[in-house]
């Protein structure tokens, strides 16, 4: 194994230049060490002015989405040695505005997250006293849509999203099912509106690139498919039966 | 971002449902009548025998839904195909009307040409 690797590194620093450029850096090459623990070394030992997002180092936090080499990853679960002899190219998310260096601007999602209500919705005032008690069975129904971390990949990964930016996306559409499919939750009918419209999974065309990049296996593809037939067959209830037997 | 519900359920449904059926029934037509009766592989049915099997009334019904639902599954389709691959949703108005006035026009046909066989 050779003793260091090549990251071409993506920079853009608005006030030195108008336009992106790369900067290419040397950094040791060891077993142990992912993208994220290159972009360190170069931040500690070689160039300071590098900016980019990261916090937990171990795939839960959800701010080190990347990509490497072409392809939406977590840095901190991408190993250099994976891309040996290199060089390994590390770009920020597309789809996003870039805001500096490898750091992108994710207010587009964060003004589409609540309204989908990502939150459990109750008919009546909950009560401090009372437990609401859930089986196994009822958890499996939404539990793999909770894992998700909002680290914005299957934006960056979804072609849709790439053309069409009022699309809801596939982590807001799979956090919405987080909650439809929640036995504790009364919300559905709120939530409908936004994820039966036009942005919602219907500007979905079921590429299932999110679902392929998603490092936590949410799925949110399958989540997506799932709406569109919840959505139908509402859809064709309301338009065959009368109000009340809806 | 609006929340106007959209038209969208009921063509999908249409091509969801196109698209199952044409995948389960038409590889089986196209390697009867495709394959297996041309090369001999087995035994193939004579036309009066045929004609007789399509003009009963659940075989029309069978392969009318079939025409329209294959067709309706190419019309979403082929609308998304011109949408997204070649990013012309800029003329929507006109796309959508070729894409599902095209299947509309090809289910009567199938049914024309159905009627015929009665």
């Amino acid at each position: 194994m050779p003793e260091t690797i090549t990251m071409e590194v993506w920079r853009y620093r608005p006030e030195h230049e108008s336009e992106p450029t790369w900067d290419a850096y040397d950094v040791p090459l060891r077993k142990e060490w992912a993208v994220l623990d290159g972009l360190n070394h170069i931040k500690d030992q070689l160039d300071g002015t590098l900016s980019y997002r990261w916090s937990c180092r171990m795939g839960i936090c959800g701010s080190c989405g990347m990509t490497v080499n072409g392809e939406p990853k977590l840095s901190c679960s991408t190993f250099l040695t994976d891309y040996a002899p290199g060089p390994v190219r590390v770009e920020p998310m597309r789809n996003f505005p870039v805001i500096r260096d490898l750091v992108v601007e994710m207010g587009d999602f964060m003004a589409k997250l609540p309204a989908v209500k990502p939150w459990l919705v109750s008919d009546d005032e909950p009560d401090e006293d009372t437990e609401y008690l859930q089986t196994p069975v009822e958890m499996d129904d939404y539990k793999r849509y909770s894992m998700c971390i909002n680290c914005m990949l299957c934006y960056s990964a979804c072609p849709v999203y790439a053309l069409d930016p009022d699309f809801i996306g596939p982590a807001a559409i799979a956090l919405a099912q987080r909650y439809n499919l929640d036995s504790r939750d009364a919300g559905a009918e709120d939530r409908r509106d936004v994820l039966a419209s036009a942005e919602g999974v219907w500007a979905c065309t079921f590429v299932g690139e999110c679902s392929v990049v998603c490092p936590k296996d949410v799925d949110p593809a399958g989540a997506i498919q799932r709406y569109k037939l919840t959505a139908a067959s509402k859809a064709v209830k309301d338009l065959l039966l009368p109000r009340g037997a809806r | 971002m609006t929340t106007k519900r959209s038209p969208e359920p009921f063509v999908w449904l249409l091509f969801s449902s196109g698209g199952m059926v044409t995948a389960l029934l038409v590889p089986v037509l196209l390697f009867l009548f495709g394959v297996a009766f041309p090369l001999g592989l087995l035994p193939a049915p004579d036309h009066a025998y045929l004609a007789s099997v399509v003009s009963h009334p659940i075989t029309l019904l069978v392969l009318f839904g079939l025409c329209v639902l294959a067709l309706f599954h190419w019309a979403h389709r082929f609308r998304y195909t011109l949408y997204d691959g070649l990013q012309l949703k800029k003329y929507s108005v006109p796309i959508t009307i070729f894409c599902y006035g095209g299947a509309v026009v090809g289910s009567i046909i199938a049914a024309i040409v159905l009627l015929r066989a009665l």
